[in-house]
């Protein structure tokens, strides 16, 4: 093709496409060339230096980051001389670093640390007195360790090209170089400024929410959907002794890039809630007793059994996955049809990342609004996803809620159903009048998609173990659709989708495996109420 | 005897008014001939300036020696776009204080020099970009300029001759990095004063991301003379590879320091003993820096067989740079000259580059501590090696300027480092 050049890589022939840097070039043979102040998502000053590589022919060593490839160029990246400037170039962050990884907080996913182990000296030369700039509140969630900086610039090149409001800089110059707020302002007020902490490569910028918090080297990493809004960003859920300790951003370049937003960031301490229903409760006259699933499942069938042509109403959570939501809707359909219902919160206003189009916190505040509307689910209640279950509450027949934590509505709640089934993780008032309390897991918990708003169905899996008896609910509401009509049974979460994408001609086409790590785009356009 | 010392050695073609304050009035300034030059060039058309310059053989006088007229030919033809010529009258290498003089005494020689070249490249608008410490000189430029403006050798239809030029003198803020072409671009477009990464250069992607040249003020005032008589005219002084003439800023131990402006190809050791009546109080010759403190030391050996032209200076292990001749007699504490050196270079680095970041202050230090009597011979050995880390490997030239006095004061003066560092003696203490 002709917008595509060849060259030699560390004696490996590759093409890649006009225009790509020798050091994105050298990650499709392998090689990832140590970096500093190159990040795909921002401009390249080509200043930390520590990505040079040998080009033959070329008089000087050239920066990886920003010198494109040519026909026929042969490139060494494991060369004496650029590993020799590696060295070099390590050796000199070396003389003015502390060097207190056993009190700093990205030990152990510290690109310092993994460089240095790699290629540095095995003996420092440096014998002079370190220069001390001590620390800082950068306010928001940053702290700033000055005398760990590499001075890459990423920090503020977020702040001035990605987010687009220049609250960072360098002041002074040389050796004398320090990032640094303006004024008393700081990062205060800034929705996405926590990225900063993300990409800075060592542990001058850390989050005050983790900090001390727990070893990188402790921390599970698990693939996950943030469930903030219906943007449906990439998150790893980083676990710890079963809690959630932080979220980071998962790279997806047709969602969220590298990035999220702070809202997001900081909502997990749900996830870790300990007062959680553990196991499933049959009610008994006035109290309820805990029942294995077995019994539970069978007694909540002979009630609807009992209940001579009942009609059904459901309330559902657009934060529950595709699987649950289908699971919800079988169950229904299984007892003889009814109206499904939910409520979602939305935000007055978007927040928008500037500097990478597409991405913003939405409107739309909950993960799975479109698979909710795919099902044919319909949205009711206020914009703070309360009211709008007036025909529930005192609806006659059967009451089925799954996830919704109902927290607006009182103790009558259901009262008047003759079968009133809770799936949730939490009881509350309007839980009083359930039939059948089910713990079901949380998406933390569980595995399972959501479709985001532009309809990309995104997996994610369970991070955390769930309470005592709790199940994911798409295997519950499966075993009892299934018992009740007489069908196949979900096994497992891809199993579920794939009934889904059977029955429901928006996913069809669709495999579990097709998602992935990245997402399927459905069938169907969406378009989201208000959008 | 005029303008401090003058010598009868010296071809006085730029520096010919030094010393006269009638000559930066514009109208002794044209009673003498100003102007004729541009009114020449408006007849002459731009390509053939740039063929006149480029017969002449001016090379760069701001230290790399380019050869001028070459570079006004990467300027593009019809871009479309807005063309900038830039003046770096940033003047701020240590040991040089020719385009100080030049703006000082002959002010309107270079805005008449800056006019022909950006005619040449089919710039409308001249940017002097002038060192902030120049306050007097700032001063004058600017009146120079005003005067100009208001005799019509600036502005729209330049002496009838329908050409427009606008010329806009920005004073900096004293920082050694903003004479760097780029650093300087970035400072007078209001950003750091940091270099950029080359590519794009500046004919493609300059000021204000446009098309630009950057010229320094000695080869936009030779610009002037050489439009005037032509480019053979220039080429009967100096050598077939260096041609013209060359302001020499000799500071240091000798008995009239001064600019002399010589032919190029000067034998350097003639012009110590000749032209600037040889050395202080009869002391030997222990070290010589030919074009300012960033090209390597030369010692007394090296000095007698150097002849002052680009090609000379390389010969012997260095480079005329801006020629900017600091002789040391040898009373000259080596070590301290060069950790006062590279002092200034760790201070005015801009902090981009981590060789040149973390190197200029390292190595500084380690020369504090010898110069303290508390280093080791192993030190020398961590310099020679750690400099040579931050030659050639960052956006600039700040970080080679390092390495040059160290590593060549080490190779050509290793004794009195050893001195030091063994027996605590050091020269000149008493």
């Amino acid at each position: 093709m002709a917008d595509m050049v060849t060259l030699t890589i560390d004696g490996h022939e590759v093409s890649v496409p006009k225009g790509t840097t020798i050091l994105e070039a050298a990650k499709t043979v392998g090689t990832e060339v140590p970096h500093y102040c190159y990040h795909p998502g921002m401009s390249s000053p080509a200043m930390c230096r520590l990505c040079l590589v040998e080009v033959e022919g070329a008089p000087k060593p050239m920066p990886g980051c920003v010198t494109t490839v040519m026909e026929g160029q042969v490139v060494n990246t494991q060369s004496d001389q650029a590993k020799s400037n590696r060295q070099g170039v390590l050796e000199f962050y070396l003389v003015n670093h502390p060097l207190d990884c056993p009190i700093c907080d990205m030990s152990g996913e510290c690109n310092l640390q993994d460089y240095v182990h790699a290629e540095g000296r095995e003996q420092g030369r440096g014998r002079e007195p370190k220069r001390v700039f001590g620390r800082d509140d950068f306010g928001g969630d940053v702290l700033f360790y000055g005398d760990r900086c590499v001075m890459c610039t990423r920090c503020v090149r977020f702040m001035s090209e990605v987010e687009q409001d220049h609250r960072l800089t360098v002041v002074e110059r040389g050796n004398r170089s320090v990032i640094d707020t303006f004024f008393d302002e700081g990062l205060d007020g800034t929705d996405w400024h926590e990225n900063i902490v993300d990409i800075c490569p060592v542990g001058a910028l850390v989050s005050k929410d983790f900090l001390h918090k727990a070893r990188a080297w402790d921390l599970t990493h698990t693939p996950s959907i943030c469930t903030s809004c219906s943007q449906g960003c990439n998150i790893d859920l980083h676990t710890r002794d079963n809690l959630v300790q932080r979220i980071k951003p998962r790279e997806n370049l047709d969602v969220n890039g590298w990035w999220i937003c702070d809202h997001g960031r900081h909502n997990y301490e749900w996830m870790n809630r300990g007062d959680r229903i553990e196991a499933p409760l049959a009610r008994d006259g006035s109290s309820s007793r805990a029942v294995g699933w077995k019994d539970a499942l069978r007694g909540l069938l002979d009630r609807a059994a009992s209940l001579d042509a009942a009609s059904v109403k459901a309330v559902a959570s657009p934060q529950s996955s595709n699987e649950d939501l289908a699971g919800l809707k079988a169950l229904v359909d299984a007892l003889g049809g009814g109206d499904i219902v939910y409520r979602s919160a939305r935000a007055e206003d978007e927040v928008p990342l500037k500097g990478f189009p597409g991405l913003a916190r939405r409107h739309d505040l909950a993960a799975n609004t479109t698979g909710a509307n795919l099902l044919g689910m319909a949205r009711v209640g206020a914009d703070d996803a309360s009211g709008g279950l007036e025909g529930v509450a005192d609806h006659g027949g059967i009451v089925i809620v799954l996830g919704d934590g109902l927290d607006d509505q009182p103790e009558s709640f259901g009262g008047k159903a003759g079968l009133y089934i809770y799936l949730g993780t939490h009881e509350s008032a309007a839980t009083t009048a359930a039939d059948y309390v089910l713990p079901v897991g949380t998406h933390a918990e569980s595995e399972g998609t959501f479709t985001n708003r532009e309809g990309r169905v995104q997996r994610f899996e369970p991070a955390l173990e769930p309470p005592g008896m709790a199940r994911p609910a798409w295997l519950i509401l499966g075993a009892l659709a299934g018992e009740q009509s007489g069908g196949s049974v979900a096994r497992s979460a891809g199993e579920a989708f794939a009934s889904l994408a059977g029955s429901n001609p928006a996913f069809s086409g669709i495999s579990y495996d097709d998602v992935g790590s990245r997402g399927a785009v459905i069938n169907e356009s969406v378009s989201l109420t208000g959008d | 005897m005029a303008y401090p010392y003058v010598s009868d050695h010296e071809v006085q073609i730029v520096s010919k008014h030094f010393g006269d304050p009638q000559q930066r009035r514009v109208d002794t300034y044209v009673e003498r001939g100003g102007y004729q030059a541009l009114k020449k060039a408006f007849d002459m058309g731009p390509e053939q300036v740039i063929d006149m310059v480029k017969s002449s053989g001016l090379r760069g006088r701001g230290g790399a020696g380019f050869p001028t007229g070459v570079k006004w030919s990467f300027m593009p033809k019809e871009s479309g776009k807005p063309h900038y010529l830039l003046c770096n009258a940033d003047e701020s290498e240590p040991g040089t204080f020719k385009d100080r003089e030049l703006i000082r005494w002959d002010p309107h020689q270079l805005i008449e020099g800056c006019l022909i070249g950006a005619y040449a490249i089919g710039a409308q608008h001249v940017y002097i970009y002038c060192r902030g410490e120049f306050f007097e000189v700032n001063q004058i430029l600017a009146r120079a300029v005003e005067d100009a403006y208001a005799k019509g050798y600036i502005g729209k239809d330049i002496m009838g001759s329908g050409n427009d030029l606008e010329l806009t003198v920005h004073q900096g803020a004293g920082a050694y990095i903003c004479g760097e072409e780029t650093g300087l671009m970035n400072s007078l477009e209001g950003r750091r004063g940091q270099p950029r990464v080359k590519p794009p250069f500046p004919a493609a992607v300059g000021a204000f991301g446009m098309p630009s040249t950057i010229n320094n003020v000695e080869t936009l005032c030779a610009v002037t003379h050489i439009v005037d008589n032509g480019g053979e005219w220039y080429r009967q002084y100096g050598t077939e590879k260096s041609p013209g003439t060359k302001l020499f800023c000799v500071s240091g131990h000798v008995n009239k320091p001064g600019n002399y402006e010589l032919p190029l190809g000067f034998p350097l050791s003639q012009m110590i003993e000749e032209v600037c009546g040889g050395m202080r109080d009869g002391n030997a010759l222990k070290a010589v820096i030919p074009g300012g403190s960033s090209v390597p030391i030369i010692n007394a050996e090296e000095v007698a067989r150097c002849n002052l032209d680009y090609e000379g200076c390389v010969e012997v292990g260095t480079m005329l740079g801006c020629a900017s001749v600091i002789v040391m007699d040898e009373t000259t504490d080596i070590v301290k000259a060069v950790r006062r050196m590279v002092d200034f270079y760790a201070h005015e680095s801009c902090g981009q580059c981590t060789p040149c970041r973390e190197g200029s202050a390292w190595t500084a230090k380690i020369l504090r501590r010898i110069e303290d009597g508390r280093g080791t011979e192993e030190d020398l050995d961590t310099l020679m090696q750690m400099t040579q880390q931050m030659v050639g490997t960052t956006i600039c030239v700040l970080s080679d300027s390092v390495a040059a006095p160290v590593q060549s004061s080490i190779e050509k003066f290793r004794d009195e480092y050893l001195a030091l560092i063994r027996r605590g003696e050091r020269v000149g203490a008493a």
